[in-house]
């Protein structure tokens, strides 16, 4: 660091301080990163058919060929890079709606956004006939036509997103309230699924309920790369608004006064936390949790920075929601459980110790 | 003339807040408004930063209009301190950063981090810089959203009650530092002001507002107990004990 910038000494000491802070931080970041790589190189070599990570490894790069390649290229890969893509997608949505909506409640699953698509794959299941097959032999085979169920659940999770912002935007309501009108769309969506579910058979009404629970093995190589692309997006675009959110973070005159333009950053900020969830669960169903959890453990570690906040909290729902989803496959293998489930069972209690934990530090 | 006020008028529905409003401030000057509670000193405040539209009226900041400005234009010369701050999980060297957001285009320079370094020597934050924001007095919370404004290097500072939550030592200081920071940078300042004693011993000129409308407008002339009084409608004097003006209810 330069002695003299801006007519103003500098004290060494102090600053290295600051930037020692960083470095830790960028640190806690790189362990993260390699903790959910060692993570994925495991969930991919475990299963029924065992490989060794050393195979796994070799796989990856091409040096083997026969069995191993087609378990890992077709079903093992697909599987853990799509948690991997779900969970950094729904754990930065989580952190970013929390920030713009000033709320720390607010997540995918509170907004209502999961309720909304739940009932759009009921509308398509039981209103459209997409799942009346009469095979009873297989979840998977109860939905006959996964296309229109998956657009069907888009649109609806977008609508409700867009009711939301419309009511912030034209009718006044504040961002902190946004979260109990997500309370009130949820319930409203979960009423209607439930109604259309009363008047149906039984057929049906189970392949509702099998479509809410989240599973990651919906996803194959197309889906990902969808997934991938609007996460991608996504993050990009909320890196970029990395100090704005910060700004946001200190209240909103404070934002104006820093030179942010506060409504146009609520609006993008919810359209693309909500283009995520509406993709992820769609494609793969209901995963509570997740948003919630991950900003809210790294917020604990290494502080609500959003430049940092941002990036650890996808590792850290990679991590989480690859966790779940190896722990679902593994537990009682070779029945696996529905991943969703899982994350609400481990993310309840993490929740709770995190909030006693954080009583006590005050 | 850096900022140029004229014919601003407000209203919140059928409310009229701000009626006619007009004074002007040079550079390295310190105006306080005052005046009751209610009187429109806030929204005055924010309509100088476009945080509230005004209905009628030009705001000129350095011979542009205000209005017109687009909200990273008006940051980059002015300044604004809200009355009501949050405090949130960031630390204190984090949030004074965060005054240099509109001057930085990817992320925080060099240059940036030594400014901030300097910034909390100054308002005696050093010892703080890693401290999260939730973990500190209302005190020194407010020295901190003074302290990023002044990162912010404005040519105009805002401020709205800069002292309310703070102690007459830290009262005295914060002041010293903001008045001090005007005459080296030649920054003007335009503070709400509850404490008149403080406001005459800090300012160079004076806004009484009341009822929506300026009621008096110049240096220390202005402050004479009539004026005083009919501007808060309660009977004073004012004194002069060492050297210094000092306003005393009746």
């Amino acid at each position: 660091m330069s002695e003299l910038v801006n007519g103003e000494s500098v004290h060494k000491g102090e600053l290295t301080h600051y930037l020692k802070y960083t470095w830790k931080k960028k640190l806690i970041l790189g362990v993260l990163v390699i903790l959910t790589g060692m993570l994925a190189l495991y969930a991919i070599s475990a299963g029924s058919a065992e490989l060794s990570p050393w195979q796994v490894v070799l796989t990856l790069l091409g040096q083997t060929d026969g069995h191993a390649e087609i378990i890992i290229w077709s079903i093992r890969l697909p599987r853990v890079l799509a948690s991997m893509v779900a969970g950094v997608g729904l754990a930065v949505a989580g952190a970013v709606m929390q920030t713009i909506l000033r709320n720390p409640l607010a997540s995918p699953s509170t907004l209502g956004i999961a309720q909304g698509a739940a009932f759009g794959a009921a509308l398509a299941i039981i209103g459209w006939g997409a799942g009346s097959s009469s095979s009873t032999s297989g979840g998977e085979l109860l939905i006959n036509n996964p296309y229109i169920v998956t657009i069907t659940a888009f649109v609806a999770a977008m609508l409700t997103t867009m009711i939301i912002i419309f009511l912030a935007q034209y009718k006044g309501v504040s961002p902190e309230s946004m979260v109990l009108a997500g309370v009130a769309l949820g319930s409203l969506f979960s009423a209607s699924t439930m109604l259309l579910q009363y008047f149906t058979n039984d057929v049906n009404v189970a392949a509702v309920v099998f479509w809410t629970f989240g599973d990651i093995g919906r996803a194959s190589w197309g889906e990902l790369g969808i997934m991938t692309c609007i996460v991608l997006v996504a993050l990009i675009f909320f890196l970029f608004n990395r100090w704005n959110y910060n700004a946001l973070d200190s209240g909103a005159e404070t934002a104006k006064g820093l030179g942010v333009n506060v409504e146009k950053t609520r609006q993008w900020g919810m359209f693309f936390a909500s283009l995520i969830t509406a993709t992820v669960v769609s494609f793969l169903g209901i995963i509570a949790f997740i948003g919630l959890v991950a900003p809210h453990l790294v917020k604990r570690i290494i502080g609500g920075d959003n430049r940092f906040l941002i990036p650890a909290s996808g590792v850290m729902g990679a991590l989480l929601l690859l966790a779940a989803d190896t722990l679902s496959r593994r537990i009682i293998a070779p029945i696996v459980l529905p991943v969703g489930a899982i994350t609400s069972f481990l993310g309840a209690p993490l929740f709770l110790y995190l909030l006693i934990r954080g009583a006590k530090l005050r | 003339m850096i900022l140029a006020v004229n014919g601003i008028e407000f209203r919140y529905g059928s409310r009229t807040i701000l009626e006619m409003v007009g004074f002007s401030v040079r550079r390295g000057e310190f105006l306080s408004i005052l005046g009751n509670n209610g009187a429109g000193k806030s929204t005055l405040l924010k309509t100088l930063n476009k945080i509230l539209l005004p209905k009628k009226g030009s705001i000129l900041l350095d011979g542009q209009e205000v209005t017109k400005l687009g909200r990273l234009a008006i940051a980059l010369k002015m300044a604004y301190v809200a009355q009501n701050f949050e405090s949130c999980r960031q630390t204190v060297f984090d949030a004074v950063l965060l005054g240099r957001k509109p001057h930085i285009k990817w992320e925080a320079t060099a240059a940036d981090l030594a400014l901030v370094h300097g910034i909390l020597a100054k308002t005696g934050l050093r010892k703080f810089a890693l401290r999260y924001l939730d973990e500190l007095s209302g005190g020194e919370l407010q020295k901190v959203v003074i302290a990023r404004a002044l990162a912010q290097e404005p040519e105009v500072l805002l401020l709205d009650e800069p002292t309310s939550n703070l102690d007459l030592k830290n009262q005295m200081e914060v002041l010293k530092t903001i008045q001090t920071a005007a005459k080296e940078k030649n920054i003007a300042v335009i503070a709400v002001m509850h404490d008149l004693n403080l406001a005459l011993r800090f300012s160079d000129k004076f806004l009484l507002l009341q009822d929506t409308k300026v009621f008096a407008a110049g240096g220390l002339e202005v402050m004479t107990a009539e004026n005083i009084a009919q501007a808060y409608g309660v009977p004073v004097t004012v004194e002069r004990i060492q050297n210094q003006m000092v306003v005393i209810p009746k």
